[in-house]
């Protein structure tokens, strides 16, 4: 077992313990950003001005009629940056922009005595724009040839020699929905000029640092003139990962201006208007199987709607390629990825960074080819998991470890769902009922843990210990309610050897820990646990010499335990607090630096090969859902989970992230449905969906009736933070569970045989009209089977939905027919 | 300029808040910012409070609602109680004791992100003190004959062991859980104390309706203690914003921006507020909200018991009403196609008197009535008896608290076998509510059988005029139309076979 991954005696992770500030939430005491405002004398309030048009040149900007708006104090325009007028890091997202890029863009902000002057300040600023033609949806994107940023392809083996050995090709087309994070507290900052004319920003961030690197170039000033702290977030999501960088930024400058504090914070609908959400992406793919449906290759293009600018979008799409491959192996493989510009807001991180985008194209390939192929859905999927001791390799050339981890837990979710009699009955049920189907589904999942870009892997924390022997813990990583500071102060205490209550957890600050990379990738545990580790190793090291000295025995035989230092086979001991007081007297340091790098990875973006995860993290879902053949409407019946976190830090917490995960992926891929403005109105551009009342989440209602999450036993592993696993993203994959059980529900209303295609988000139009197909039997498989290496897999599974998909992507999941299929070897 | 609310048992005045000043944002500006805004239309719940109202089966309920949609002034007089409030302060240095619902949420991982933690917290408070909660453990067995609602508890996970029912909480909404601990937490509390402070509080009379006459600037927010004074008041400022729950108001207010010179409260009128049942009509007070309508029918209207679980939330339903969801006028509003079908009329008052329109004559266009801007609407009447086959569909993507596509109600008198009368009302279809009249008549008299309702089904889809837009797809909204009678059918003849 590695150092890293060993727990000692009576470690305090792997206690199963509510959120370290679950008592301020229920209380409504814990404070987020704007809960600050109160607290704080002679607030400004910033309010943006949105030019609501898609695309064009401002002409003129005029900012003096707010100035005669009672309370208006300033109004912000580019004029007043002093450094770099740029959001981003990629100096393509202007913070005040010349050009309107999108419906809704700000291109000014004015600040107020109150919020209803700011308001009334930006509605009386006058913007003349010249209108210029936009691209709105991603297919007229793609017509138009407009993409930016890097253009990866991903290759291994023969992918023309793994068609021609193939008995049965496919190809398709798969366009799907993008998805708002809706965290509930929208994007808050609120920034204030210290004594020393330096700037304090707290800001509802996932990545200070990077959010005070921001908030110091538009300012033209040096990192360590500006202080970013993150309390905690009301949920990120991956939303505050790049997107909070320009609202800091327009409230330090502001205050830097005014000499007053400056309060950003966006209410709904100007989150939901001016904030990137998760990329909606366009496939085209072709698959080729042999005649037991074993994949022999795949080409793909992946296509992602990155919006007006760059933001996160290149390492979203180099993780959708990453993930294409999910729990299959696939020996040759030629994968494509693109950003296609448009004029939106910029696509960013959210949950699974493009992984969901990468892993949701094959699960829908294989859900409809199995119909195809005569193959139970969950046989095909069996058929083509990673096999141990193969030397198997994903299609960028890492290693698959773990691999037997694929089957067992399939197996594991099998027997804890009893699905084989569930089954059985649902097979009775629907023989009962004609206008009544349910259908069971499982799926898996293979995610890897670490940050692409390898520089990312690191992570710092600073430990404190007091003369009284309480703890203070700092470290890089921030809390959106993933209860990463729970297990922070777990880490600490198994550390030290010390009861929780003795460790304190303070806020994430830039001026604690320096140069951190955002709580991302669902490394937060993996990276900022490692560094607190380290830390603590370190003052128990010199702690041991004290008690080794005091107890007349050599360091290496003292152990602490629960508080208490003791010789090994001996009852000589010594109280922590005594043990600290001594420290300090004989001027030992009670700090320390906690740092960690993620060793052996490696990346080469050029040619997108190396090995750039350090694990992977594997699960796996039995979802049965039912559907009414009338409406298209369900529900999710019941949902067996089973989960690897490796050994969990904090198991309570964990679960919580599954569940939580797993919610909300089936919200993307069932409920969540973002429609814009693609029309050539006035509105052209606009997001129809602005409004909590217009863009559903998921709420009680679609919460699985039963739902059982395990997690996987005996699961150490080696290259983490006591033998643990990240959790925070890989969860939300395990939805696809949920849709490919609406899937065959739907074709359990038709002729079996029936390859349905479902638009995503399945919601219930979207799943009526794909019973409608199903019932119509029009994608059954006439010319299924292409015999033989023939290669005329003439799979006619090219239902275009008759322009009634309906959830505006008319004949986004169509499929055409087979006819380019290569013929012959 | 005396205005007064009680928060958390403090007394507290209103002033210096602007009228249209929510009580989310004077809670927060007070510095109890446990309260949180994330929509400001009332959707996720996460603003929610306690308020002191008049109870249905003691003297006073505590009803959670949302504090992003009450304007403050509305509060006049009245207790409120938020997340801050339910703890139990300690003496100095020591926590504060948790509200057994606080202690259940935070054990069993109820909060992740926590933001929207403190307005579950109020809203299953508010279920906690339900006084019948535990009247009926299980699920509903009061279910019509011919009930076949979506929203019903089909599998009985609604409804906690405790007698918790879950719909209290279907206005809040987060991100984070995926609802399972929220849900433990729920069914796992207990019955309060006899010491609970809250508890008690119950058995003591709500506060009175005052008037309230809160003028800022050139701006008021007006409530008068009668009927009579509320239609002079109207007469004489014929721009007023009338509004009883702000449901709609608020929205229009926080997310529009609107701003009024004068709102004019009707909420508490005594003569808005009652329920009456006579040997032909049912009268319901139009600004008796949802849930009082709710729990005094118990049931008695299958109808309306099938409309009320799937009409917003439990937050919008305790302070939503008739009056207000049809002196909106939405096309989309839920209640008037069931109002529709059980051919309902509108009871107008004015400083001349009163009118009675029929329902089906009340919508004149989009948002458009016969009520003259100086009428109220001061109760619904129901003719009785009622039809004996009553559904109502809604077709929406989400089951709890989501706005239809289209909803259609059904009210049919079959015997032996054929139809004798048949009101169909349809809500999404067109610029107003309408009554689908082809569709009736294709059944009327006619043997209620699958050629019959297949028939009817294609006047249905045929039925008005609907469009696409991000809800559904016009095509679908037809289909859904005509599926809803099939379906029906298909579950009165699954009934009498089974």
């Amino acid at each position: 077992m590695s150092q890293l991954s060993e727990r000692p005696d009576q470690p305090v992770v792997g206690t199963s313990m509510p959120h370290e500030s679950a008592h301020l939430h229920v209380t409504g005491t814990a404070l987020y950003t704007d809960d600050l405002v109160h607290r704080t004398k002679d607030v400004l309030h910033a309010y943006p001005v949105q030019v609501m048009k898609a695309h064009g040149r401002i002409t003129a900007l005029r900012t003096e009629p707010a100035l005669t708006v009672p309370g208006v104090v300033r109004v912000l325009t580019v004029a007043d940056v002093p450094g770099v007028n740029d959001a981003g890091m990629k100096h393509d997202e202007p913070l005040f922009p010349d050009e309107v890029m999108f419906h809704g863009h700000a291109v000014a902000w004015v600040l107020g005595e109150t919020l209803e002057a700011a308001r009334l300040g930006a509605a009386a600023v006058e913007v003349e724009l010249d209108e210029q033609p936009s691209l709105i949806t991603l297919r007229d994107a793609i017509a138009a040839g407009s993409f930016h940023g890097a253009q990866p392809v991903m290759l291994t083996g023969d992918v023309e020699a793994g068609f021609a050995d193939s008995a049965h090709v496919f190809t398709g087309e798969f366009q799907f929905s993008d998805q708002e994070h809706f965290y509930l507290e929208t994007h808050a900052a609120l920034a204030h000029i210290d004594e020393a004319d330096q700037v304090f920003v707290q800001s509802s961030t996932q990545h200070p640092s990077e959010t005070q690197e921001i908030v110091a170039h538009v300012l033209g000033l040096h990192s360590h003139e500006v202080t970013v702290q993150c309390l905690r977030m009301g949920g990120g999501f991956g939303g505050k990962e790049m997107q909070p960088h320009g609202f800091a930024a327009v409230a330090a400058l502001g205050a830097k201006l005014t000499g007053r504090p400056v309060r950003v914070r966006l209410n709904r609908t100007q989150d939901l208007t001016m904030s990137g959400k998760r990329h909606g992406f366009h496939a085209t793919w072709k698959i080729g199987f042999d005649s037991e449906g074993r994949i022999q290759a795949l080409d793909a293009t992946l296509t992602a709607d990155g919006g007006w600018s760059l933001d996160l979008s290149e390492p979203v799409v180099a993780r959708a390629l990453c993930h294409i491959d999910n729990t299959y192996w696939i020996p040759n493989a030629r994968v494509a990825g693109r950003i296609a510009k448009t004029n939106k807001v910029s696509n960013t991180a959210f949950r699974g960074f493009g992984g969901p985008q990468g892993m949701l194209v094959i699960e829908d390939v294989l859900g409809r080819c199995a119909p195809l192929l005569g193959l139970d859905p969950m046989e095909l999927r069996e058929r083509n998991f990673y096999q141990p001791g193969q030397g198997q390799s994903t299609p960028y050339g890492q290693p698959v470890a773990q691999a037997e981890r694929i089957s067992e837990i399939w197996r594991q979710v099998q027997e804890n769902g009893g699905t084989s009699d569930r089954r059985r009955e649902i097979a009775a049920f629907n023989a009962a009922h004609p206008n009544t189907k349910r259908a069971l589904a499982i799926t898996g999942i293979k995610f890897g843990i670490s940050f692409n870009l390898t520089a990312f892997n690191q992570g710092g924390a600073l430990v404190l210990i007091y003369k009284d022997g309480s703890v203070l813990i700092n470290h890089g990583g921030t809390e959106m309610g993933q209860g990463l500071h729970t297990k922070m102060l777990q880490v600490a205490a198994t550390t030290l050897g010390i009861p929780l209550h003795k460790v304190r957890l303070a806020p994430t600050r830039t001026d604690k820990v320096p140069n951190t990379s955002a709580t991302a990738a669902s490394s937060g545990a993996d990276l900022n646990g490692a560094a607190v580790k380290n830390a603590c190793e370190q003052l128990r090291e010199r702690l041991l010499r004290v008690a080794g000295t005091q107890l007349g025995a050599n360091a290496s035989d003292v152990r602490i335990v629960d508080g208490v230092a003791r010789v090994l086979g001996s009852d000589r001991e010594l109280a922590w607090d005594d043990l600290v007081r001594s420290a300090y007297f004989q001027r030992v340091q009670l700090s320390a630096a906690g740092y960690y790098r993620t060793e052996g990875l490696h990346w080469d973006a050029k040619t997108f090969r190396g090995s750039p995860f350090k694990y992977f993290a594997y699960g796996a879902a039995a979802t049965e859902v039912e559907v009414d053949g009338f409406t298209g409407a369900y529900r999710i019946r019941q949902v067996d989970i089973v989960h690897d976190v490796g050994d969990s830090l904090s198991p309570m917490i964990d679960i919580g992230q599954v569940e939580g995960g797993f919610v909300q992926g089936a919200g993307w891929l069932t409920l969540e449905d973002m429609r814009w403005d693609s029309g050539d109105g006035p509105d052209r551009g606009r997001l129809l969906t602005q409004a909590a009342s217009t863009y559903k989440l998921p709420s009680f209602s679609e919460m699985p009736e039963r739902f059982n999450v395990t997690l996987l036993e005996n699961a150490t592993e080696e290259g983490a933070v006591y033998g643990s696993k990240a959790v925070g993203e890989p969860p939300l994959m395990l939805a696809f569970s949920v849709r490919e059980a609406l899937r065959q529900a739907a074709a359990a209303f038709g002729p079996s045989g029936v390859s349905v295609e479902l638009a995503s988000p399945a919601t219930p139009e979207a799943v009526y009209w794909a019973i409608q197909a199903a019932r119509r039997g029009e994608v059954s498989g006439k010319g299924v089977t292409a015999t033989g290496a023939s290669g005329n897999g003439v799979a006619r599974n090219g239902l275009v939905s008759d322009g009634r998909s309906g959830n505006g992507h008319a004949g986004n999941g169509g499929s055409r027919t087979d006819a380019e299929a290569p013929s012959g070897a | 300029m005396s205005a007064r609310i009680t928060v958390n048992g403090k007394e507290a005045p209103i002033s210096p808040a602007a009228p249209h000043t929510t009580v989310l944002e004077f809670l927060r500006d007070r510095g109890l910012t446990g309260t949180k805004e994330g929509c400001a239309e009332g959707e996720c719940g996460a603003c929610s409070i306690l308020v002191a109202r008049p109870g249905v089966n003691k003297p006073t309920d505590w009803v959670a609602v949302n504090a992003c949609l009450v304007p403050v002034a509305a509060l006049d007089g009245q207790e409120i109680v938020t997340s801050e409030g339910l703890a139990t302060v300690g003496g100095p240095g020591t926590p504060p004791t948790l509200h057994p619902v606080q202690q259940e949420m935070a054990v069993r991982g109820g909060s992740q992100c926590g933001y929207c933690t403190p307005g579950f917290i109020c809203s299953m408070a508010s279920e906690y003190y339900r006084p019948d909660r535990c009247a009926h453990p299980g699920s509903d067995p009061d279910s019509a004959p011919y009930s076949d609602s979506d929203a019903a508890d089909s599998t009985g996970t609604e409804h906690g062991p405790n007698g918790f029912d879950l719909h209290s909480l279907s206005g809040n909404l987060c991100r984070c859980t995926g609802y399972r601990p929220i849900r433990d937490a729920a069914f796992a509390l207990g019955a309060p104390t006899d010491e609970d402070p809250l508890a008690r509080r119950r058995e003591q009379s709500p506060p009175e309706p005052v008037a309230t006459e809160y003028v800022q600037g050139d701006r008021a927010f007006l409530r008068r203690g009668t009927l009579a004074e509320t239609v002079h008041l109207l007469r004489e400022q014929p721009d007023a914003v009338v509004v009883a729950g702000s449901t709609d108001w608020g929205v229009e207010v926080n997310v529009r921006s609107r701003r009024a010179d004068c709102v004019v409260a009707v909420d508490r009128l005594s003569e808005l507020r009652e329920l009456r049942v006579e040997s032909d009509h049912i009268e319901i007070g139009a600004a008796l909200t949802l849930t009082e309508i709710e729990r005094r029918l118990n049931g008695s209207v299958p109808l309306l018991a099938e409309l009320f679980p799937q009409f917003a939330s439990r937050l919008i339903r305790n302070n939503a009403t008739l009056g207000g969801n049809l002196g909106t006028g939405s096309p989309i509003g839920d209640s008037p196609p069931v109002l529709l079908a059980l051919e309902a009329s509108v009871v107008l008052a004015s400083a001349d008197g009163e009118r009675e329109v029929p329902l089906a004559d009340y919508f004149t266009g989009y948002r458009q009535s016969v009520r003259r801007p100086d009428e109220l609407i001061r109760a619904v009447r129901i003719p009785v008896p009622l039809s004996p086959v009553a559904a109502f569909h809604k077709i929406a993507k989400r089951r709890f608290d989501d706005i239809s596509s289209v909803a259609v109600a059904f009210a049919l008198d079959v015997e032996d076998g054929t139809v004798r009368k048949a009101r169909i009302g349809l809500g999404g279809v067109a610029a107003t509510p309408i009554r689908a009249l082809a569709a009736e008549a294709a059944l009327e008299g006619r043997p209620w059988t699958a050629e019959t309702v297949e028939a009817a089904a294609r006047e249905l889809r045929a039925a008005g005029t609907p469009m696409t837009d991000h809800r559904a797809s016009a095509e679908y909204r037809s289909a859904m139309l005509g599926q809803s009678l099939l379906k029906l059918y298909a579950r009165t003849t699954e009934a009498v076979s089974s």
